[in-house]
C-alpha cells in the first residue's frame, strides 16, 4: 500500500554544512512512528523539509503518492499535512476558540471570504468549540491565549493541528515545555488520535516513545542509523551508543 | 442577562453596538454646530477614510507602510486629471479614482510583498518618493510644484453644487466615507479580515495551517489602495486642487500618526485619530508651527513608549481594569 | 570631446564628493541598524547637530574648523550615548513600527529644537582659509575643499574597515552583528557595546554633517530632507556592511549628480527606480548578509 508519507533521498545543506543527508523514509497509513536522535541530529531540520519551511536540497517528498517536493507549505497542508512545533506558534492576541477557528475556516476553504459574516461561519466555530471540549480546554475558550499556562497552550496547538483533519501528522516534541503534572492530557490525546491518521512523533522522552510508537526511527547527525521495532531499537547497542555518548559528554 | 456561549459570542461580534453610531451623529451635528468650519470638516473626513485603508494593511495585516500616500496621490491626481479633461461627474470619477489606486496597488504589492521587514518599508518609501518626482516632473499633466489647477466638477446626483462654503462638500466625503466604513467594516469582521489578524499575530503558523499568505496579503493591499485612492479623489473633487503633497512622505507620515494616537487594528482608531490630529494642528499650527511640531513630536514618543494602542488602547486597558475590579 | 570629457571628470568629482559625506553620515547608521536591528530613522538629526555645532562654533566664537568639528564629535556622541541609554534601548525588542514612530517623534523635536534656535535659514559655512582655492587638472577645475573631503571618505573607509577587522571591539561588533545571542553567550557585553557602537556612529554622522555643510546645508529641515538617500545608502549597501555603503553612495552620489545635471527633466526619478530595483533583486542589499 502507498505510504501516507515518503521521502527519496532527502538532502539538505547550508553551504558545506549537510544536515539532512540522503534521507529515504516511509510513513505507513495508520502508523505510530517515533523519529529519536540526540539533540542537533537534524529531526526538528526533517520535520521543516517535510512541511516545506526548508527547502530541500535535493531528493523528493511524496504525500499519499503524490510529488510534493515543489509545493509550497499551503499546498501541503491543503493535501493533508498538519503538525505541531516544538515551541508553540499561536495566535497569542487572540481567544483559545479564534485561534482554533482559523485553523478549521482554512481547512474548510473559507478563510478567504470576504463578505459572509454568519452562515457558513457558525459551522466552523462549532467544530472548534468540539475540538476543544474534546481536549478539555472548553471552559477557556474565550481567554486571550497569551493568559493560559504553557501546558494549556500547548493543548492548543495540538487543537490547532487536529482541526485540520490532517492524514498526517507530525508531532515535534509534543509533551516539551509541559510540566510532568499536565502531560497527561497530552499522552492520552495521543493515545487517542484516529487509527487512520499517520503520526510521526519527535521525542526524547523514552517512556513516552515506547508507550505510544510501533516503529521508531534513529536519527544521527542527519543521516537514518537505524530503524525498526521498539525492542529491536531498545536492544541494539549502537544507539545505546549515540545517546551514552551524549550523556557523557553532556 | 444571561451570557453568551462562548459560539454565540463569537457569531454575534460583528453586530452593531450603539456607540458605534456616535461618529455619525458627532458628524451630522457638527454641521450644524459649526458651520464655519465646514472645510476643516471635509478634510477630516478625507482623513479618516485614508487612515481607515492604512489601518488595514497596517493594524489588521501588520505590514509596516511609510508609502500609503502613493495611492492617495494617485487617486487624487486622477480625480483631478479627469476633472480637467472633461469628465466632470464626480461620482464616476471617484470609481475611476479607485480603480486605478488598486491597480497601482496590486501591482506594487505584487512585487513588494516578497519583502518584509526593512527591506519592504524601503521599498514603500522608494514608491510613493517616486511618484512624488513624478508628478512634481510631469508638470504637463499635473500641475508639477505649482499644483493641478482648473478643475472643474459637476454637482452631485446633478443637483448639488459644490459651493464655496463647503457645504455639499461636507456631505458628500462625509457620505463616501460612510461607504467606505460600511466596506471596511463588513471586510474587517469577514474570515478574511480574521485572517489578516492571524497573518499578524503569527505567520508562521498561518502557513501551517495552509493559508496562502501571499494572496491575502497582495488582496488587502490593492483593496487599501483602492480606498485610499477614493479618499485622494474625494480631497481633490472637494478642494477642487490637487497639489504635490498628496502623494508626499510628510502625508503618509501624518496618517500613520492619526492612526498610532487613535489606536491600531481596531477599527476605529481612524475616526479618533484623524479629529484629534486635524483639529489640533489646526487650532496650533497656525499660531505657532515650531511649537506645533515639537509638542507633536514629544507626543509621539510618548505613545510609543507609553501608550502603544493609542487612545484606543488605553481606554481598553481602563475598562479592563474596570471590569476587574467590579469582579 | 573636451567640453564632453570635462563635463564628465566633473560630475565625477563633485558627485563623489557628495557621496563621501553621504557615506560618513550613513556608515554609523548601517553599523548600529545591522548591530542592534533597530529601525533609526533619526540618524540625520545627529548629523545636523554636527553640522549647528561646527557651524557655530566657527561663526559665533572663531573656533578653528579642526577643533570645531572634534568639538562637535565628542558633543553629538555624549549627547547619543545618554539618548540611546535612556530611550533607544527600551524599544530593541519593540516591534518595527514603534521604532519607526519613535524616531520620527525625535527628528520632529529636533526640527522644531533647531529652527528654535537657530532660525529657518541655512547656516553659513565658511570654508577654512587653506581650502579657499582651486585645484586645476588640465582643463578642469574644483574647489579644493571638496578634494579635501573626497580624500578624507577615502581614509575614512579605509581606517573603518581596519578598525572593524582588526581590531578587539571591531570583531567584537562583527560578532555581536552576526549573532546577538550567540555574542552574549560569550561573554560580550551587548548592551555597553551597542551604547558605544551608537555613540561611535553618531560622532561619525555629526562629522559628516559638519564637513559636509558646505554639500548638504545646515538647515532645521535636514534630518527630514535627506532621510530617504542615508536610507539608501544603507539599505542598497547593506545593513552592518562598511563597505557596502560606501559603494552605495558612491553609486547613488555620482548618479545623482549626473541625473540632476543632465536629465533635471526626470530629476532624482530613476534613482528611486534603481534602488526598488537593487532591493527587489537583493533585498539584503550589494553586501547584506543574506
Amino acid at each position: 500500500m502507498t505510504p501516507a508519507l515518503e521521502t527519496r533521498g532527502l538532502q539538505k545543506s547550508f553551504g558545506a554544512l549537510r544536515v539532512a543527508q540522503d534521507i529515504n523514509f516511509a510513513l505507513e497509513v495508520g502508523a505510530r512512528h517515533a523519529l529519536i536522535g540526540p539533540n542537533g541530529a537534524g529531526k526538528t531540520t526533517f520535520i521543516n523539509l517535510i512541511t516545506g519551511r526548508l527547502k530541500a536540497s535535493s531528493g523528493r517528498i511524496m504525500l499519499g503518492g503524490e510529488d510534493v517536493t515543489s509545493l509550497t507549505q499551503e499546498a501541503r497542508v491543503k493535501r493533508g499535512l498538519g503538525r505541531t512545533f516544538q515551541i508553540n506558534q499561536l495566535f497569542k492576541g487572540l481567544s483559545v476558540l479564534e485561534n482554533v477557528t482559523l485553523a478549521i475556516g482554512e481547512r474548510e476553504g473559507v478563510a478567504g471570504d470576504m463578505f459572509r459574516v454568519a452562515g457558513s461561519h457558525r459551522a466552523v466555530v462549532e467544530e472548534a468549540y468540539a475540538l476543544l471540549e474534546r481536549l478539555r480546554i472548553a471552559d477557556e475558550a474565550e481567554r486571550t491565549l497569551r493568559e493560559l499556562p504553557y501546558g494549556r497552550q500547548r493543548l492548543v496547538e495540538i487543537a490547532i493541528a487536529l482541526g485540520l483533519r490532517p492524514k498526517v501528522l507530525l508531532l515535534d516534541e509534543p509533551a516539551a515545555g509541559v510540566p510532568s503534572t499536565e502531560s497527561a492530557i497530552i499522552l492520552d490525546i495521543i493515545d487517542q488520535l484516529p487509527a487512520e491518521i499517520a503520526v510521526l512523533i519527535i521525542e526524547h522522552d523514552m517512556d513516552l516513545v515506547f508507550r505510544f510508537a510501533k516503529r521508531i526511527t534513529v536519527l544521527v547527525q542527519g543521516a537514518i542509523l537505524l530503524e525498526g521495532a521498539p525492542a529491536e531499537i531498545a536492544a541494539d547497542p549502537r544507539v545505546r551508543e549515540v545517546y551514552l555518548g551524549e550523556r557523557q559528554h553532556g | 442577562m444571561k451570557k453568551l456561549s462562548p459560539i454565540d459570542a463569537m457569531v454575534r461580534s460583528h453586530r452593531l453596538r450603539w456607540w458605534e453610531a456616535l461618529p455619525w451623529l458627532a458628524a451630522v451635528a457638527g454641521y450644524f454646530l459649526y458651520p464655519d468650519h465646514l472645510a476643516l470638516g471635509n478634510q477630516i473626513f478625507v482623513a479618516v477614510l485614508f487612515a481607515l485603508s492604512l489601518d488595514l494593511i497596517l493594524g489588521y495585516a501588520g505590514i509596516v507602510t511609510l508609502g500609503h500616500a502613493a495611492f492617495f496621490g494617485v487617486g487624487a491626481y486622477t480625480a483631478g486629471i479627469l476633472a480637467v479633461h472633461g469628465w466632470h461627474e464626480p461620482m464616476t470619477a471617484l470609481v475611476v479614482a479607485g480603480a486605478i489606486a488598486g491597480v497601482v496597488g496590486l501591482i506594487s504589492g505584487l512585487i513588494i510583498l516578497r519583502t518584509h521587514g526593512l527591506t519592504l518599508l524601503m521599498l514603500t518609501l522608494a514608491i510613493v518618493f517616486m511618484l512624488e518626482e513624478l508628478a512634481n516632473k510631469a508638470s504637463w499633466l499635473t500641475g508639477g510644484a505649482d499644483g493641478l489647477q482648473g478643475m472643474s466638477v459637476a454637482p452631485v446626483f446633478g443637483a448639488f453644487r459644490f459651493d464655496m462654503f463647503g457645504r455639499t462638500a461636507y456631505w458628500y466625503s462625509l457620505g463616501v466615507l460612510f461607504v467606505g466604513w460600511v466596506f471596511m467594516r463588513i471586510l474587517v469582521h469577514s474570515p478574511f479580515g480574521r485572517s489578516l489578524t492571524g497573518i499578524r499575530e503569527n505567520v508562521v503558523r498561518m502557513h501551517a495551517i495552509g493559508t496562502p499568505v501571499r494572496k491575502r496579503l497582495v488582496t488587502a493591499y490593492a483593496i487599501s489602495a483602492v480606498i485610499a485612492g477614493v479618499a485622494g479623489g474625494v480631497l481633490a473633487q472637494t478642494t477642487q486642487f490637487v497639489g504635490l503633497n498628496v502623494v508626499s512622505f510628510e502625508r503618509s507620515g501624518a496618517i500613520l500618526i492619526m492612526l498610532i494616537f487613535g489606536g491600531v487594528g481596531r477599527l476605529y482608531g481612524a475616526f479618533l485619530g484623524a479629529p484629534i490630529y486635524m483639529i489640533a494642528e489646526d487650532e496650533l499650527a497656525k499660531s505657532d508651527p515650531v511649537y506645533w511640531f515639537f509638542w507633536l513630536g514629544l507626543l509621539l514618543v510618548l505613545v510609543v513608549m507609553f501608550a502603544r494602542g493609542g487612545v484606543l488602547g488605553v481606554g481598553e486597558q481602563a475598562l479592563r481594569y474596570l471590569r476587574r475590579k467590579r469582579s | 570631446m573636451d567640453q564632453v570629457l570635462s563635463s564628465i571628470v566633473s560630475i565625477l568629482f563633485h558627485g563623489t564628493a557628495y557621496a563621501m559625506i553621504l557615506y560618513i553620515v550613513s556608515v554609523g547608521l548601517s553599523v548600529t541598524m545591522g548591530l542592534m536591528g533597530f529601525a533609526n530613522l533619526a540618524h540625520g538629526v545627529f548629523a545636523m547637530a554636527g553640522g549647528y555645532v561646527t557651524v557655530t562654533l566657527m561663526n559665533g566664537y572663531g573656533v578653528p574648523f579642526a577643533l570645531a568639528l572634534l568639538i562637535a564629535c565628542i558633543v553629538v556622541a555624549a549627547v547619543s550615548a545618554v539618548l540611546e541609554r535612556m530611550l533607544y534601548s527600551r524599544l530593541y525588542s519593540a516591534g518595527e513600527l514603534e521604532q519607526v514612530l519613535f524616531t520620527i517623534g525625535l527628528i520632529f523635536m529636533a526640527t522644531a529644537a533647531a529652527k528654535f534656535v537657530w532660525g529657518p535659514l541655512p547656516q553659513r559655512m565658511t570654508v577654512p582659509a587653506i581650502f579657499r582655492t582651486e585645484l586645476t587638472f588640465g582643463t578642469v577645475t574644483f574647489p579644493a575643499y571638496r578634494g579635501f573631503i573626497l580624500i578624507a571618505g577615502f581614509v575614512l573607509v579605509a581606517l573603518l574597515w581596519l578598525a572593524i577587522e582588526r581590531t578587539n571591539f571591531g570583531a567584537r561588533i562583527r560578532a555581536a552583528v552576526d549573532n546577538r545571542r550567540m555574542a552574549q553567550s560569550l561573554g560580550i557585553n551587548t548592551g555597553l557595546l551597542f551604547t558605544m557602537t551608537f555613540a561611535l556612529g553618531s560622532a561619525l554622522a555629526a562629522l559628516g554633517g559638519g564637513l559636509g555643510a558646505e554639500i548638504l546645508a545646515i538647515n532645521p529641515g535636514y534630518a527630514f530632507e535627506h532621510l530617504v538617500y542615508f536610507l539608501i545608502v544603507v539599505a542598497v549597501g547593506g545593513l552592518g556592511s562598511i563597505r557596502g555603503p560606501f559603494f552605495a553612495a558612491l553609486l547613488l552620489g555620482i548618479s545623482d549628480f549626473a541625473c540632476k545635471y543632465l536629465i533635471p527633466e526626470f530629476g532624482a526619478f530613476f534613482i528611486y527606480v534603481a534602488t526598488f530595483a537593487v532591493l527587489l533583486w537583493r533585498p539584503q542589499g550589494l553586501f547584506g548578509r543574506a
